[in-house]
């Protein structure tokens, strides 16, 4: 059985539909990226599959026991947080919160575990520092390391790499993948990078307000609209190469060849 | 020292320290969180409302505190409905709040027979305010803030620095949410009557970003926050006695202050 199930979803805002008729499965082990254009509904799905939003119509069915609280989250920073004065550990440390219930305190076994995810994204060297003092790549992986401390299940990412330098944004790619591989995290990734999203991800969800495509990456790149929207028609063999030597993508680096090939169409 | 030794022989001084102190704790504590959430203007809007329920209160001969305390707990709920939904922004809800409940209140006073001025105190602040069973109201509800703010610290840290990823989680946000506006009008409407409406919110906001400046983890800029908010209110109360300032606007002062030598502090460790 999916561990999600998404049946004639649709979203709405203020009675306006902003996606609808969506039907995709999420299976254990998955990297599921959605992509699309701006505004094509992919944040508004998000936050419908954390449950932030009630659906309009249709329904989400969660099942392979999976609890709607399990649910990791990436979220996209807002400027308020840019600036917190909180320490990179106590940030960890409140993933776990969910499993407390009402009772108020951490655990032994809480701090524990917020010490091994720390250590897991190589940031346990920084568990004093105060986040707002972090670069952008670190605080991914504060959010990161605290995501894998309220679920070991699921994590959806959303926008992971935006605002991030070439250099980062490789390695939190890798960082991702190596969760999704190593870990057994099934990933959900909202992203506007194509190239990452093929590059990494084994499913693809492709928005525009309604459902576009939903398959494996490489079903994707075998359809029109998937040519069409990487503007990269060899990524097909590429990208599978690329998934079982977890090297690089020679395509990842003429990112700027690749914007201007876009913004033609 | 023996001034302040004096000045502690005043039973009606006893008092507004008891309570001073004790308000100025709970408010630097919710402060730190309502700054960081950006509600900083939630305590002035709610001192507004206040001054317009203690206003009614008076006209009708009803119990001050016993009147505002709930109207206050509303009014709060109110405000963050709305900035939830946001039809209306969250900072001119408040702004409509702040003006429209002045607007009242200054109505009653004035078509109540017999101006009194214990209303005009509520606007400034007295230091005289504070009689024997508001002590006891006051230590007894503080004390219920501090310890439901102990309580629950670490899930008031989390719905501070990240809602969304909280309530995705499964906690309850809504509710401590809730929580952190209740709080928040409990100690208001205890303070402003020392304080004055127009000053109280001074009391939530400037401990919490004077302790900001020099702290990095949440933790400590919580305590801090706290420290200074009573060390402020004991010293700007010992100004206000000393040069018989009016007590509010000394404790704003003193505060003011402590947040300049927090800002030097950062901006030397910067270089």
């Amino acid at each position: 059985m999916a561990l999600m199930t998404c049946r004639n979803l649709s979203f709405a805002y203020d009675g306006k539909y902003v996606v609808e008729n969506l039907n995709f499965e999420l299976h254990k082990g998955d990297y599921l990226c959605i992509v699309g254009e701006n505004g094509a509904g992919k944040s508004t799905l998000a936050k419908g599959l954390l449950r932030l939003k009630a659906p309009y119509s249709g329904e989400i069915i969660l099942g392979d026991g999976l609890k709607p609280n399990e649910v990791g989250y990436l979220p996209q920073q807002t400027p308020a947080q840019r600036d917190f004065p909180g320490s990179v550990y106590e940030i960890v440390l409140s993933g776990r919160l969910n499993r407390h219930g009402l009772y108020p305190f951490y655990s032994k076994v809480d701090k524990e575990v917020a010490h091994s995810n720390m250590e897991a994204l190589g940031i346990s060297h920084l568990a004093k520092a105060c986040y707002g003092n972090l670069s952008g790549g670190q605080q991914q992986r504060v959010l990161l390391a605290r995501a894998l401390c309220a679920t070991d299940k699921v994590i959806l990412l959303d926008e992971p790499v935006t605002g991030l330098d070439p250099l980062m944004t490789q390695d939190m790619y890798q960082l991702i993948y190596r969760l999704n591989s190593e870990m057994g995290i099934t990933i959900i990734m909202i992203s506007h990078d194509i190239h990452g999203a093929i590059t990494y991800g084994s499913r693809i969800l492709h928005l525009d307000n309604r459902q576009l495509f939903f398959g494996t990456t490489d079903e994707y790149m075998a359809t029109d609209l998937g040519k069409k929207f990487t503007g990269c028609p060899v990524c097909e063999d590429i990208s599978e190469d690329h998934r079982s030597h977890g090297g690089h993508h020679p395509h990842v680096a003429e990112e700027s060849s690749m914007k201007a090939g876009r913004e033609e169409r | 020292m023996t001034e302040f030794v004096q000045m502690l022989q005043f039973p009606f001084l006893q008092r507004a320290l008891i309570v001073g102190i004790l308000v100025s704790l709970c408010a630097a504590l919710l402060g730190v969180s309502l700054v960081l959430k950006r509600f900083s203007m939630i305590g002035d809007g709610l001192a507004h409302v206040g001054f317009a329920s203690l206003a009614v209160a008076y006209a009708f001969n009803a119990a001050p505190l016993m009147v505002s305390i709930p109207v206050c707990l509303v009014a709060a709920f109110f405000v963050l409905r709305v900035t939830e939904n946001s039809k209306i922004k969250g900072d001119a809800a408040t702004a409509l709040l702040m003006s429209g409940s002045l607007a009242i209140g200054v109505m009653v006073i004035s078509l109540t027979q017999g101006m009194n001025t214990d209303v005009c105190n509520y606007m400034f602040g007295s230091i005289l305010a504070m009689s024997t069973s508001d002590v006891i109201l006051s230590v007894v509800l503080s004390t219920i803030v501090v310890i439901l703010f102990v309580f629950f610290y670490n899930k008031i840290f989390a719905i501070t620095f990240d809602e969304d990823f909280s309530r995705a989680t499964g906690i309850h946000t809504n509710w401590y949410n809730m929580l952190l506006a209740a709080l928040t009008s409990v100690t208001v409407v205890l303070g402003m009557r020392m304080m004055g409406a127009l000053l109280i919110s001074s009391l939530v906001v400037m401990p919490a970003i004077s302790a900001m400046r020099v702290c990095h983890r949440f933790l400590t800029v919580v305590i801090t926050s706290a420290v200074i908010s009573v060390l402020c209110f004991v010293v700007g109360i010992y100004i206000s006695y000393t040069f018989s300032t009016p007590t509010g606007a000394s404790i704003v002062i003193t505060n003011l202050l402590v947040f300049g030598v927090c800002s030097l502090v950062r901006s030397g460790r910067s270089h």
